[in-house]
C-alpha cells in the first residue's frame, strides 16, 4: 500500500510547462509515476511531454480523474494553486515551492477547513522535496535511485538530509515504504504527527524514521503521538544541535524562538516519549537497523 | 527582516497606533535641534536592531542641551553591546529623540505568528517593561493570549477583552482598543512575523502611547512589500551575511574556523553538528541550494573565504538531480580560480559519486576526499588542527 501515493495514483503537475515543472515531470514519468496531465492557465488544449495540458485543476480532474497533484508554481501564486487543487477534489497534494509568505499558508490552512476531515485534501510541503513510494511512484524532486523499496517509513523536513538517510539505509540493505518531505516552512500542510499517523495505519510500514530540526512544536507533538497512539517504533534525528538561538538556519522555520524548540530540548522530549534517538546524522541508518533487529528478535 | 524602532513607529502610527512626538538625529548638533523642536525633557535613543538598549546605555533621559549632547556623543559611532547583539555589538549611526513621557502604567503588547495554532496570536500582559521571557518566568498569570481567525481577522470585542483583562479604566479602554486593532492591521497588511510594543504606556494625563516598538517581517513576502524591503539597514547585519545574501546564498556567520559549503538547509545543519561532535568549530552555515551548480560553488567559496578566521573548508554535497562529477568539477575550478591554499575536505554523495571522487582525487590539488559525513567532519577537524 505505502502511504499517499502508489503506482496507480493518477498525478497532475501544476505549473506543468515551466522549466522546473517540465524537468521534474519528465523525471517522475521516467520513474514510473502515473502522470496523467498538467495545468498551466492559458495553455489548456495543448499537449506537453505527451500529456494533455488544462487551464484549470477542475477541468483536469474531470477529464483525467487525477487524485494527486504536485505544485511547481512560483511563490506569489502557489497558495492559490494549492487552494485550487483542494477545491477541485485532489486528494493528495505536494507543494515543492520555496518562498511562500507565511500568511498565505495561514490562509490556505484556514481555507482547507471548509471541507470535512474525511474529504479534505492532504497537503505536504511547501518547501519540500516531495514524496516517494520507492519502486511505485515518485511525486517530488528527489533522486529516485537512492531509495530501496522496503518497509521503513521516513518523514522529514529537509530534502538532502532525507537523501542522506535513504542512502545510509540502502547501504545497510534496508528499504523504504514511503518517504515524505513535510518541508522547512513554519506553517506547513502536514506535520510530523500527521505523517506518523498515516504510517501507523499502513500495513506495509514496520518502523518510522523521523528527521526533525530546530524550531516549532511539531517534533514534540509527534513524540506525544508516538507515545500514546503508536505500536510501531519511531527513530528520530534532530538537526541543529549547534545552531545559535534566534538565528534562522536556511529554512524559514528553522529558528529557535521559544522554549522547547532547540535540538537538545527536542531530543530530551522525544526520549521521554520512548523514541529512539540517532545520536549523529551519520548514524540514522545504523540506529534504524538496531531498532529493527530488536523488533525482529522480539517477534 | 528586522527594522529600527523609529521605522516601526512610523509604520504603526499610520495604522492608528499613538506614539510620542519625536525625530531622527545623526549628530549631537541635530539631536539638540530636535530636542528644541519638541521642547521639555527628551529621551535620546540609540537606533540599533536589538532590544535591551536601556541597560547597555543606549537610552538616556536628558533635561538640558548639555545632557543631550553628552548622550548623543556617547552613542553615535559606537558599537552598543546588549545581550541580544553578541559580543561584537551593533553600530549606532542614528538617534531617535523623543519627548519624555509621564508614565502611569506599562503594558506588554505583542503579536506573533503562532506555529502551533497556525494563526496570528496577540499576547498581552499588565507587567509591561520587562521582556516576555521574563514575564513568562516570573508572572505567567498576567499573560493574556488571544487567537485571531484568519478568515475574518481580529474583532473589536477581542481587543476589548484584552483591555479589560489588563484591568485598565473603562475610559482608557476606548483608547487602547484602536491601538491594539491598529497594530494587528499593521501586522496583517505588512506581512510581519512579529510586532512588539513594550511598553505600551498609559500616561498620567491618561493618554495611550507606544513607547517602544519592534517589528520583524516575513522575508518570503518582501516581493509584495517593496516599501518594507527598503527599510533594510545593512549596517546592522554581519558583513559576511550581507555579502552572501546579496548573492543569493543562505549564510549564517558563526564563531569557529571550519568553513562549510553544503547543499540543503537540513544537511547543512547536520554537517555543523557533525563538526562539533568531532571536536571542531564551524565558521558558518551555508546552504547553496538544491542545484549546486559550479557557479554557485565558486560563489560559495568566495563567501566563506571572506571570514578571516577560516582555516579549512568542508564541502558536503548530496547530488540529487545534478551529478557529483559536475559538482566536483565546480570545486576543482573554484580552488584553481581562487588560488585556495588552505585544506579543503570534499564529501560527495548521490548520483555519479565514483566519477566525482575520481575528478577530486586526480585533480593534482591538495583536496582531501571523504566518503561519509562522519569521515569528512573528522578529516576537516584534523586538517584545521594541523593548520593551526
Amino acid at each position: 500500500m505505502a502511504i499517499f501515493i502508489n503506482e496507480k495514483t493518477p498525478i497532475l503537475i501544476q505549473g506543468f510547462t515551466g522549466r522546473i515543472g517540465t524537468f521534474h515531470a519528465q523525471e517522475m514519468i521516467d520513474y514510473g509515476s502515473n502522470v496523467v496531465g498538467g495545468v498551466t492557465p492559458g495553455k489548456g488544449g495543448t499537449s506537453h511531454l505527451g500529456r494533455p495540458v488544462f487551464n484549470t485543476v477542475k477541468g483536469a480532474v474531470d477529464e483525467t480523474g487525477a487524485e494527486a497533484s504536485i505544485v511547481f508554481v512560483p511563490p506569489p501564486f502557489a497558495a492559490d494553486a494549492i487552494m485550487e487543487a483542494a477545491d477541485a477534489g485532489i486528494k493528495y497534494c505536494v507543494c515543492i515551492t520555496d518562498g511562500i509568505p507565511a500568511q498565505d499558508m495561514i490562509r490556505v490552512k484556514r481555507y482547507m477547513r471548509r471541507y470535512k476531515k474525511e474529504s479534505r485534501m492532504v497537503l505536504t510541503g511547501p518547501n519540500c522535496a516531495g514524496t516517494i513510494s520507492p519502486g511505485k511512484a515518485m511525486l517530488g524532486i528527489m533522486p529516485g535511485h537512492i531509495y530501496l523499496p522496503g518497509r521503513v517509513g521516513i518523514v522529514g523536513r529537509s530534502g538532502t538530509l532525507g537523501y542522506e538517510a535513504a542512502e545510509q539505509l540502502k547501504a545497510l540493505g534496508i528499504g523504504v515504504s514511503t518517504s515524505v518531505g513535510i518541508g522547512g516552512d513554519p506553517i506547513n500542510g502536514s506535520s510530523h504527527r500527521d505523517v506518523l499517523e498515516a504510517f501507523e495505519a499502513d500495513p506495509e510500514t514496520d518502523a518510522v524514521l523521523m528527521i526533525g530540526e530546530i524550531g516549532g512544536p511539531q517534533e514534540a507533538e509527534a513524540g506525544m503521538f508516538a507515545k500514546e497512539h503508536m505500536k510501531k517504533p519511531v527513530i528520530a534525528y534532530i538537526a541543529g544541535l549547534s545552531a545559535p538561538k534566534g538565528r534562522r538556519m536556511g529554512h524559514a522555520g528553522a529558528i529557535v524562538s521559544a522554549f522547547g524548540e532547540s535540538a537538545a530540548e527536542k531530543v530530551e522530549i522525544l526520549k521521554g516519549c520512548g523514541v529512539t534517538i540517532a545520536p549523529t546524522p551519520s548514524e540514522m541508518g545504523s540506529t534504524v537497523a538496531q531498532v529493527l533487529g530488536q523488533v525482529r528478535k522480539v517477534a | 527582516m528586522d527594522i529600527h524602532e523609529y521605522q516601526a513607529k512610523e509604520l504603526l502610527t499610520k495604522f492608528g497606533v499613538p506614539i510620542p512626538r519625536g525625530g531622527l538625529a545623526y549628530s549631537p548638533e541635530q539631536a539638540t535641534y530636535r530636542a528644541s523642536e519638541l521642547g521639555g525633557p527628551v529621551v535620546v535613543k540609540a537606533q540599533i536592531h536589538s532590544g535591551a538598549r536601556g541597560k547597555a546605555g543606549g537610552v538616556k533621559l536628558c533635561r538640558n542641551e548639555r545632557e543631550i549632547e553628552e548622550a548623543a556623543e556617547s552613542m553615535l559611532g559606537r558599537k552598543l553591546v546588549t545581550h541580544q547583539t553578541g559580543p561584537a555589538g551593533k553600530l549606532v549611526s542614528r538617534l531617535y529623540i523623543e519627548e519624555a513621557t509621564n508614565i502611569d502604567r506599562e503594558i506588554y503588547l505583542g503579536f506573533v505568528m503562532d506555529r502551533a495554532a497556525e494563526r496570528i496570536v496577540v499576547v498581552a500582559s499588565a507587567a509591561g517593561g520587562m521582556d516576555i521571557e521574563e514575564i513568562s518566568a516570573t508572572q505567567p498569570d498576567t499573560i493574556i493570549r488571544v487567537q485571531v481567525d484568519p478568515a475574518v481577522g481580529m474583532q473589536q470585542f477581542q481587543a476589548r477583552e484584552i483591555a479589560f483583562g489588563l484591568g485598565v479604566d473603562p475610559e482608557i479602554v476606548n483608547k487602547i482598543v484602536p491601538a491594539i486593532m491598529g497594530a494587528y492591521r499593521a501586522f496583517r497588511d505588512l506581512d510581519a512575523m512579529m510586532v512588539e510594543i513594550n511598553p505600551l504606556v498609559i500616561t498620567k494625563e491618561k493618554q495611550v502611547l507606544a513607547l517602544d516598538a519592534k517589528m520583524s517581517f516575513d522575508e518570503n513576502a518582501l516581493f509584495r512589500r517593496p516599501h518594507i524591503a527598503e527599510l533594510r539597514d545593512k549596517s546592522q547585519e554581519d558583513p559576511r551575511e550581507t555579502y552572501a545574501s546579496d548573492r543569493g546564498l543562505s549564510y549564517v556567520g558563526l564563531d569557529g574556523d571550519i568553513g562549510c559549503i553544503v547543499n540543503g538547509a537540513g544537511l547543512a545543519m547536520a554537517t555543523l553538528d557533525m563538526i562539533k561532535l568531532a571536536g571542531g568549530e564551524p565558521a558558518n552555515f551555508l546552504d547553496i541550494g538544491g542545484g549546486a551548480s559550479p557557479e554557485r560553488v565558486t560563489k560559495s567559496f568566495r563567501a566563506v573565504l571572506r571570514d578571516k578566521n577560516v582555516r579549512a573548508i568542508l564541502v558536503n554535497v548530496f547530488a540529487g538531480i545534478n551529478r557529483c562529477d559536475w559538482v566536483a568539477k565546480g570545486v576543482v575550478d573554484a580552488v584553481k580560480e581562487l588560488n585556495i591554499t588552505m585544506p579543503i575536505v570534499v564529501r560527495l554523495a548521490g548520483t555519479n559519486v565514483e566519477e566525482g571522487r575520481k575528478i577530486i582525487d586526480t585533480s593534482g590539488l591538495t583536496v582531501i576526499s571523504a566518503e561519509t559525513l562522519a569521515e569528512a567532519a573528522k578529516k576537516a577537524v584534523e586538517a584545521t588542527k594541523k593548520a593551526a
